[in-house]
């Protein structure tokens, strides 16, 4: 078991790096469909409460949605808002990546604080939990394209997800399921604003719709 | 106390279906209309019911919110306050019908329906709370429902101003309330009443502090001066039912409050009670004079109001004085007349507001400059309004007097008093009253007089129509209501001593025996009344029997010689009242243009004032301006960019995880 | 005897009420050197009137009926509440001094709309006045009266007055003799005597009661004239019963007291009238004050 989580977990921070540093939004869509594919599997490896239909059905939800679900949509979006097939980012790709060293690194030390507060937890998976969070983070904040940030969105859930699954004993299903619907809710919303900003203002530029400030 | 939440189920119950109608405007009035009837006659037993058996209701429910509880609890106290709160629901309804089918449109009556019947269902749960959380939720419902009653007439930009000032007064009221119920809830560790009593009244600094913040909160809502700004301008704009019921009894539940923390607080300070008493005479005088000063009727009754709280909160400083220094007989006769107060401003000015909502319906104006003889043309109308302004200003026989009598009463007992602060107090109530009931005469005949008597000064008033039916009776039932508490003063007054004693915390023993030493002297005043109604029925018959035999003529009044009067020539509503403006000129500080007429044929000359509210132009415009400005800086935080909010978003979630962190 | 005594004040006041005006009108015509008129005019003048038919005004209602009737009554329930000096009134309870405030109000602001109801300038320039003076006045009243319940201890008006005896006087004199100045000056007020208003002109100058009934005639205006003897009577006892402390206990003596110091009252209103002549309307409100203040400073003086 532990050789598997440490497969995943270098997997894992491979697609975040991967993600910073494509430029082109096709990839970063199928990046984002491996990393949901992988980390569907956490629940499988980890299994806190015993390994159970629990386990098996939020393996299999969040597989289907974050895997293929969201995916699909996004590169259905692509296509129909027209935009640029070009990430287009304020930050530069390689200052991205070298930020992702950066936020590595603040992530290993932020979990071996809250290491000794989360006991009974298999620990090599909270600091890839809290990379996830700033990486997703970091996506939405330095990217033009609004699908970027609807991935960098993804990205930020799936941080969550993992750092849930990893703390919650006993019951996570309750709670995983609750942070799923979340995103469904998010995403389905993003998609439906992003078509319809682009059909009124012929742009999914977002520093463009600042225009609207009051 | 199954009765009571019927009560609220009913009036919600209604209000859901005059919106599920909103299409149809018959069913919809029918819906709401009998929805707030039946909830309103139901909580009017409930409330009578508690009153004359004494008991008080309990009814605890653990609800699923973190903390609190639905905890209500109707004693002697809130029982009394429902009686408004219920009664003018009721009366409203039965005018609000007809006078909501006679405005333009179909629009907005879904809307309306609901909305009052929240307010209403609001208004009672507030009182029946016994719990702070349930007491804040309840506060907020009642305090936002108004706005959209306010807003009724959204067309027009002064509306949606007045509404937006409303909820901003509001607004600011319930955060001082917010900051003492927090205070309250985290120093008793729970949010039951009955912790708070006990924390208190081991606590006197505490004491201190949350009656200042109740007294800004709830006077707020009162609308003491300063705090009164919001009231003439969301008061007059509403439709007139919805202005009763805000003037009648939502005031009356910041008294409610104010009140009701007294009784949690425990024995209070001398000085809260003088300040209860400057407050008062301040707000009563200021709120009479700036009455006097507007030329919209509505707005006039919105000012008045403020003078009425003014008297109620007199009444209760001298309470609250008594109180304080061990003075039974002054703190039973000050709640006393205070309380009495309560129910009746709420019937007389419920009339007033109705009244002028029949104006409104008949002459199509509320400006005093357009009005004039409608008496003759809306008889009904004009007699109930008589009868209520004649309440309001305190005159034998109605009720008004009583209440003021007790006032006065109260304080000439404190002026006998050898202790020297305590007769001065005594003084400064029985001027501020005398004053104050001075200059109310002189509003009320102005509002009176200038409305129903005279010759009308428009087109529009020469051709006012009686309003229908049921909003006449509503009227009238009101009328009545101020004639029969003030006959029935005595057993009225005997009657309230539970309700003194829960406001005040004497023993219900102890109260009706101050009670009695002045049944008697009401006793009697109720027999001088008698008289003077024989007294003028005498002089009627005599003076009739006179002119039987004699030539009654007809003719123009005397006009000095002149050819062709017109009723231009009438003494107009400013001119009546600028003696009395002029010389109270540093309150009212109402700006006049003045055109005078020049050279010797003039042919143009105009004069007009503008009576803006003092307070709302020199203290409150400047400083929220200034405010506006100071927090304007902050703007450049607003970038425009998705991406820079999100930005603060993550700092703020670095610096907090480094935080926990180091 | 006791049941004599205690219809007597009101009893006076009815019968001789009039007769007060007749003797300011004859002091002032003496002062003027002429004869003046008789000392039962005023008897002559309301007989006068309650024979007469009566002109209404076209655009006048019911409230213009109704004012001088509701004046009349309020002020004839009020006289059964007013002692006559030492002699006690027929009805006695605590409180009854704001009752008769009230219905002096209550008369005042009948006569106040019956003035607004005839649509004129002329009076509804009385009824600005006459609400702007008497706004002042009530505080000054009750103020009066509040001194005076202090000193003696006492919420209702005859055993008030009864306490005002010689001993009263010496132990509270400054006080006393203040409120008497007070009482004075609101008599004068309330009555639209000079130098508040010119009871013998309608000339807009001098407007405020004489004016307001303009338009009244017949028995609605003798009515009017009626009560507004009574106001004075009720006035001018409740001053001479302060000034004259003649508190022997024999109905005959203290009311012999008081209808001499009654007489007197009206020769002094009637000097004067002679020897004043009106304010400017500016400074009315600054006498009624400064009266008000004479009181308030009694007060302080009692105070310590």
């Amino acid at each position: 078991m532990f050789a598997l989580l440490e497969t995943v977990h270098a997997l894992g921070l491979l697609s975040c790096f991967a993600l910073l540093g494509t430029s082109r939004i096709g990839a970063c869509i199928r990046w984002l469909s491996f990393q949901g594919i992988l980390f569907g599997l956490v629940p499988l490896i980890v299994h806190q409460g015993g390994f159970g239909w629990r386990a098996g059905l939020l393996a299999a939800a969040n597989i289907a949605l974050k895997g293929i679900g969201f995916p699909w949509l996004l590169l259905r979006l692509r296509g129909r808002a027209g935009t640029s097939r070009e990430v287009e980012p304020f930050v530069s790709f390689v200052m991205s990546i070298l930020f992702g060293i950066f936020a590595l690194g603040l992530s290993v030390w932020l979990a071996s604080e809250l290491k000794p507060a989360l006991h009974q937890a298999p620990f090599l998976m909270l600091d890839s939990s809290i990379f996830l969070i700033l990486i997703g983070l970091f996506l939405i904040i330095s990217r033009r394209n609004a699908l970027m940030q609807v991935i960098g969105y993804l990205v930020l859930e799936n941080g969550i997800f993992v750092f849930g699954v990893i703390t919650v004993v006993g019951t996570p299903l309750l709670v995983e399921l609750g942070v799923l619907l979340d995103a469904f809710v998010g995403v389905f919303v993003m998609g439906i604003a992003i078509y319809h900003i682009n059909r009124e203002f012929g742009s999914i530029e977002v520093d463009r719709l600042s225009a609207l400030k009051g | 106390m199954f009765e009571f939440i019927g009560a609220i189920v009913l009036l919600l119950v209604g209000g859901m279906a005059a919106v599920a109608f909103h299409s149809r405007p018959g069913p919809c009035q029918t819906a709401g209309q009998s929805g707030a009837i039946a909830g309103s006659l139901l909580g009017l037993v409930a409330a009578v019911r508690i009153l004359v058996t004494g008991h008080p209701e309990t009814l605890i429910v653990t609800w699923s919110m973190p903390g609190g509880s639905l905890y209500f609890q109707i004693d002697a106290l809130a029982a009394f306050f429902l009686l408004p709160v219920f009664g003018l629901s009721l009366v409203a309804a039965i005018y609000g019908r007809a006078y909501l089918a006679g405005r333009a449109g179909g629009q907005g009556l879904a809307g309306c329906w609901f909305h009052s019947n929240l307010l209403t269902a609001g208004m009672a749960s507030v009182i029946a709370a016994h719990d702070g959380l349930l007491f804040l939720v309840s506060w907020e419902i009642m305090a936002l429902s108004p706005f959209f009653l306010v807003i009724f007439d959204d067309r027009k930009a002064a509306v949606r101003h007045a509404a937006w000032t409303y909820l901003a007064a509001t607004h600011l009221g319930t955060a001082f309330l917010l900051v003492a119920f927090v205070m309250l809830g985290q120093a008793a560790g729970s949010s039951d009443y009955d912790a708070y009593r006990d924390i208190l009244q081991a606590n006197p600094g505490l004491a201190s502090l949350v009656f200042i913040l109740a007294l800004i909160g709830f006077g707020s809502k009162a609308g003491i001066v300063p705090a009164h700004v919001w009231l003439p301008e969301a008061h007059p704009v509403a439709p007139s039912h919805a202005s009763a019921l805000m003037s009648g009894a939502m005031i009356k539940v910041g008294i409610y409050g104010l009140v009701r923390i007294l009784t949690l607080l425990g024995p209070p300070q001398p000085w809260w009670g003088w300040l209860l008493i400057a407050i008062g005479a301040s707000s009563g005088i200021l709120g009479v004079l700036f009455a006097m000063a507007q030329h919209d009727l509505k707005r006039l009754l919105a000012y008045s109001s403020v003078e009425n709280i003014g008297i109620i909160l007199l009444g209760i400083g001298v309470g609250v004085l008594g109180l304080a220094t061990g003075m039974l007989p002054l703190a039973v006769i000050g709640f006393a007349a205070g309380l009495l107060h309560v129910v009746n401003h709420s019937i007389f000015k419920g009339l007033l507001f109705l009244g002028a909502g029949a104006v409104q319906h008949g002459a199509h104006s509320l400006d005093f400059e357009e009005l004039g003889g409608l008496l003759k043309r809306m008889p009904w109308t004009g007699a109930a309004f008589l009868i209520g302004a004649a309440a309001i200003v305190g005159l034998p026989p109605l009720n008004g007097f009583v209440g003021e009598f007790l006032l006065f009463y109260s304080g000439f007992l404190a002026v006998m008093q050898p202790a020297p602060t305590i007769a001065i107090a005594g003084l400064v109530a029985v001027i501020a009253m005398a004053l104050i009931s001075g200059l109310a005469a002189a509003c009320f005949a102005k509002a009176f007089g200038v409305v129903f008597l005279g010759s009308p000064r428009s087109a529009e008033a020469g051709e006012a129509h009686e309003i229908a039916r049921p909003m006449r009776a509503a009227m009238a039932l009101l009328a009545v209501l101020c004639i029969v508490i003030g006959l029935a003063a005595p057993v009225i007054v005997g009657a309230s001593a539970d309700v003194v004693a829960a406001a005040t915390g004497v023993p219900s023993g102890s109260v009706r025996v101050q009670l009695a030493t002045v049944a008697g002297p009401l006793s009697m005043t109720v027999s001088v009344f008698a008289i003077l109604i024989v007294m003028a029925l005498l002089a009627w018959l005599f003076r009739v029997h006179r002119l039987r035999a004699r030539r009654i003529g007809s003719g123009p009044v005397w006009g000095c010689g002149y050819l062709f009067p017109s009723a231009k020539m009438q003494y107009t509503a400013s001119s009546f009242v600028q003696p009395l403006t002029t010389q109270f000129h540093l309150f009212v500080r109402n700006r006049e243009a003045l055109v005078p007429p020049t050279g010797y044929f003039p042919t143009a000359a105009s004069y007009s004032s503008d009576s803006g509210d003092p307070w709302l132009r020199l203290l409150f415009a400047p400083t929220f301006r200034w405010f506006d400005r100071i927090v304007g800086r902050l703007n450049v935080l607003q970038r425009g960019h998705i991406h820079v909010y999100v930005l603060y978003v993550a700092a703020t979630l670095v610096a907090l995880l480094l935080w926990a962190g180091l | 005897m006791p049941e004599l005594a205690l219809v007597a004040s009101p009893v006076c006041a009815l019968l001789l009420a009039p007769l007060l005006l007749g003797l300011i009108n004859r002091t002032k015509a003496f002062v003027a050197g002429r004869r003046g008129p008789p000392l039962l005019q005023p008897y002559f003048d309301i007989a006068k009137y309650a024979r007469r038919g009566a002109i209404y005004g076209d655009v006048t209602s019911w409230v213009f009926l109704l004012g001088p009737v509701v004046s009349l009554a309020a002020l004839m329930a009020a006289l059964l509440l007013v002692p006559f000096g030492a002699i006690p009134a027929p009805l006695s309870f605590s409180g009854d001094l704001i009752v008769v405030a009230g219905l002096l109000a209550l008369g005042r602001f009948a006569i106040v709309l019956a003035a607004l109801d005839t649509g004129s300038s002329f009076e509804g320039m009385g009824a600005s006045r006459e609400v702007h003076f008497a706004a002042l006045a009530e505080p000054a009243l009750l103020l009066a009266l509040a001194v005076l319940a202090r000193i003696t201890g006492a919420l209702s008006l005859t055993p008030l007055y009864q306490g005002i005896t010689a001993a009263a006087w010496i132990a509270a004199l400054p006080t006393l003799a203040l409120v008497a100045m007070t009482l004075l000056v609101l008599a004068l007020v309330e009555n639209s005597r000079i130098p508040v208003d010119d009871p013998t002109t309608h000339l807009e100058l001098t407007m405020i009661h004489e004016v307001m009934v303009l338009d009244h005639s017949g028995p609605d205006l003798g009515y009017i004239h009626y009560a507004a003897a009574l106001k004075l009577w009720i006035l001018g006892s409740l001053l001479v019963g302060l000034v004259v402390p003649v508190r022997s206990g024999i109905v005959w003596l203290d009311g012999s007291a008081m209808l001499l110091g009654m007489a007197v009252l009206a020769v002094v209103i009637g000097m004067i009238e002679s020897a004043m002549a009106r304010y400017r309307l500016v400074h009315v409100p600054q006498f009624i004050v400064g009266a008000a203040t004479l009181s308030a400073v009694g007060f302080i003086l009692i105070l310590v």
